[in-house]
C-alpha cells in the first residue's frame, strides 16, 4: 500500500473506529436499554451469531438489487436514447419519466406485489422503480451534450445514425451514465429492502422479524449487512468507471 | 496557368434566428470562386460569419439564397474539415482517431489502420500511435486532427481557425507543416483565420471579409514567393502584405 493510498483510507477508517468506540462507551456509561440502542459489540455479536440467516438473506437481496439495476440500466439507456431522438419526444415523455423520481416507493410497493406476486419479482421491480430515473436523466444529459464539432465531423463523413450512436453519442454519454449508476446503486438497495418489507424475502424480512421480536441488535446487524451491500455496489461502479475512463475522462485521470 | 474551379459561391445569404438579437444576418451576398489546388485564406474579425461560410462549403448547412458549388465533390470523402481546437474522440487512441473517417466511410479496418499510420507519419507523429489525446500537448493534438483530415485524401481541405489556441512557436511550426502538406498533396485549401500574419504567411490569396454580415472587402493575391520559411516573416515584402491586409480589415470594420 502506497503512502498516498494510506492517507486516503486511514481518515475514514479512524473516524469509524473512534465513533464506534465512543458509542460503546456512551451507551455503557448511560446504561441505555438494548431495546432502544444496542451496544456496537452486541450488534457485532448478533451479526456473527445470526450469520446463517443473514448471509442467505444478503444473497437474496443482492440478487434482487443486481436484477433491478440491470433492468434499470438497459431500459434506462434505451429510454434516454429514445428521448434524445427529438425535442418533441422529450417534451412529450420526459415529464412522465420524472414519475419514477417522485413516486413514493413505500406507497407503490404493495401495488408491485399485486402485479408481480409475493417473491423476488416484486422486489426486483421495486429496486428498478427507484433506480431507473438517475440512469435516464444522466444518460440523456450525456447524449444531449455531444460536442457539436464532432457531430459535424460525423455528418461530413456520411456517418449513419446507428454509427453515430455507437461511435460518438453513447461513448460520449458513458461518464454521465456511470455517474447515474453510482446514484442508482444506492437507491436500488433502498428499493429492494422496501420491496422485501411487502413482497417478502431477503434482509427486509429479517429486519421486520427482528423488529417484532424486539431484537434491536439484529435490526442493526441487518442494516449493517444492507449498508455493506450498498457500499460494495458503489465501489464496484466506481471501479468500473475508473477502468472505463482512465485514459480519457478528467474525472478519472491523475488519481 | 489555367486551373479548374474547385469551389464557387454565388450571392450566398445566411441568416440566423436568435432569441436575444432576433434576425442575425451572418452572410449577405458572398461571391467567391476558389481555383483547384490553391490556398485561400478567409480573413475577418471574430464573429463575422467565417465559420458559417465554412459550414456552408462543407455542406453541413445550406444558404437561404444563392448557391454553393463544389465541382470536384463527387463523394463525401472529398471534403475534410479541421476545427478550432482538435476535437478528437478522447476514448480512442491516436491511431483509432485518425482511422475514424475511413471507418465511417466503410473501409476495411486493416486498410484504415494502415492509412491512418501513414497519415500520422506525414505530420510527424509516427511514435505516438498508441497514446490517448489527454496525454498529448495542444500542438500534438492539432497534428492528430490534421492527420485525421488528410487520411481520406480529400480534394478540399477546410480549416476553421485551427491554430488559434496554440502558442506562437507551435503555431508557426504548424503553419510550415500545413504549407508543406498542401504542396505535397496538391489539394485545395480554404483557411479561415482572424490573424493577419497567418493569412499572409500561409495563403496564395487572401479574401478579407467585413464584420457581420460578412461581405468581401478585398480579394488579394499575396505577392510572396512559393518557398516560405521563418525568415520571410522579417522581410519588407511580408510587412507590405500585412499593411495591405490590415488596411482592408479596418475598412471592413468600418462598414455598417
Amino acid at each position: 500500500m502506497t503512502s498516498t493510498r494510506l492517507a486516503r483510507v486511514a481518515p475514514p477508517v479512524a473516524t469509524f473506529v473512534v465513533g464506534v468506540a465512543l458509542a460503546e462507551l456512551v451507551i455503557r456509561a448511560l446504561d441505555v436499554s438494548p431495546l432502544i440502542l444496542p451496544r456496537p459489540s452486541a450488534v457485532l455479536a448478533a451479526a456473527v451469531a445470526e450469520s446463517s440467516a443473514l448471509l442467505p438473506a444478503l444473497g437474496a437481496t443482492a440478487r434482487a438489487v443486481l436484477g433491478g439495476l440491470a433492468l434499470a440500466s438497459t431500459l434506462g439507456i434505451a429510454a434516454a436514447v429514445a428521448l434524445a431522438a427529438s425535442p418533441w419526444i422529450q417534451r412529450a415523455f420526459y415529464p412522465y419519466a420524472i414519475f419514477f423520481q417522485i413516486v413514493p416507493i413505500v406507497a407503490i410497493a404493495p401495488l408491485l406485489v399485486i402485479w408481480f406476486g409475493y417473491g423476488p419479482r416484486a422486489v426486483v421491480a421495486a429496486a428498478f422503480v427507484v433506480s431507473v430515473f438517475p440512469v435516464i436523466a444522466n444518460t440523456l444529459a450525456g447524449l444531449l451534450s455531444v460536442d457539436p464539432a464532432l457531430r459535424d465531423l460525423f455528418r461530413l463523413h456520411g456517418a449513419s445514425a446507428p454509427a453515430t450512436l455507437w461511435k460518438l453519442r453513447l461513448p460520449w454519454a458513458l461518464p454521465y451514465l456511470l455517474t447515474g449508476l453510482r446514484i442508482a446503486a444506492g437507491l436500488a438497495v433502498i428499493g429492494a429492502i422496501v420491496g422485501e418489507f411487502v413482497g417478502g424475502g431477503g434482509l427486509g424480512v429479517i429486519v421486520l422479524g427482528a423488529m417484532r421480536q424486539q431484537r434491536t441488535d439484529l435490526v442493526f446487524a441487518a442494516v449493517g449487512y444492507a449498508s455493506g451491500l450498498g457500499l460494495a455496489l458503489f465501489a464496484a461502479v466506481g471501479l468500473a468507471s475508473r477502468l472505463a475512463l482512465r485514459h480519457w475522462h478528467v474525472s478519472e485521470r491523475e488519481r | 496557368m489555367s486551373r479548374g474551379v474547385a469551389l464557387a459561391l454565388e450571392d450566398v445569404h445566411r441568416t440566423f434566428h436568435s432569441d436575444v438579437e432576433g434576425e442575425v444576418a451572418a452572410l449577405a451576398g458572398i461571391d467567391l470562386a476558389v481555383a483547384a489546388g490553391s490556398f485561400v485564406a478567409l480573413l475577418g474579425p471574430s464573429g463575422c460569419g467565417k465559420s458559417t461560410l465554412l459550414r456552408l462549403v462543407a455542406g453541413l448547412d445550406s444558404p437561404e439564397r444563392g448557391v454553393v458549388r463544389r465541382s470536384e465533390a463527387t463523394g463525401r470523402s472529398d471534403v475534410a474539415m479541421v476545427f478550432q481546437d482538435a476535437h478528437l474522440l478522447p476514448w480512442r487512441d491516436v491511431l483509432a482517431n485518425v482511422a475514424l473517417p475511413l471507418e465511417l466511410l466503410g473501409r476495411p479496418r486493416a486498410e484504415g489502420r494502415g492509412l491512418a499510420a501513414a497519415a500520422l507519419g506525414q505530420v510527424g507523429l509516427r511514435d505516438a500511435l498508441r497514446r490517448y489525446p489527454a496525454e498529448l500537448s495542444g500542438g500534438m493534438r492539432m497534428r492528430v486532427s490534421l492527420a485525421r483530415a488528410l487520411v481520406t485524401e480529400p480534394r478540399l481541405l477546410l480549416l476553421d481557425e485551427p491554430f488559434a489556441a496554440l502558442d506562437e512557436l507551435t503555431r508557426m511550426a504548424l503553419d510550415d507543416e500545413l504549407r508543406r502538406l498542401w504542396r505535397e498533396a496538391g489539394l485545395t485549401v480554404l483557411f479561415v483565420t482572424h490573424s493577419i500574419a497567418e493569412a499572409a504567411y500561409l495563403a496564395e490569396r487572401v479574401v478579407v471579409l467585413s464584420r457581420r454580415p460578412a461581405r468581401v472587402v478585398l480579394d488579394h493575391a499575396v505577392a510572396l514567393p512559393a518557398e516560405r520559411g521563418p525568415a520571410l516573416r522579417a522581410e519588407p515584402a511580408f510587412a507590405r502584405e500585412l499593411g495591405v491586409l490590415q488596411e482592408a480589415l479596418r475598412r471592413g470594420a468600418a462598414l455598417a
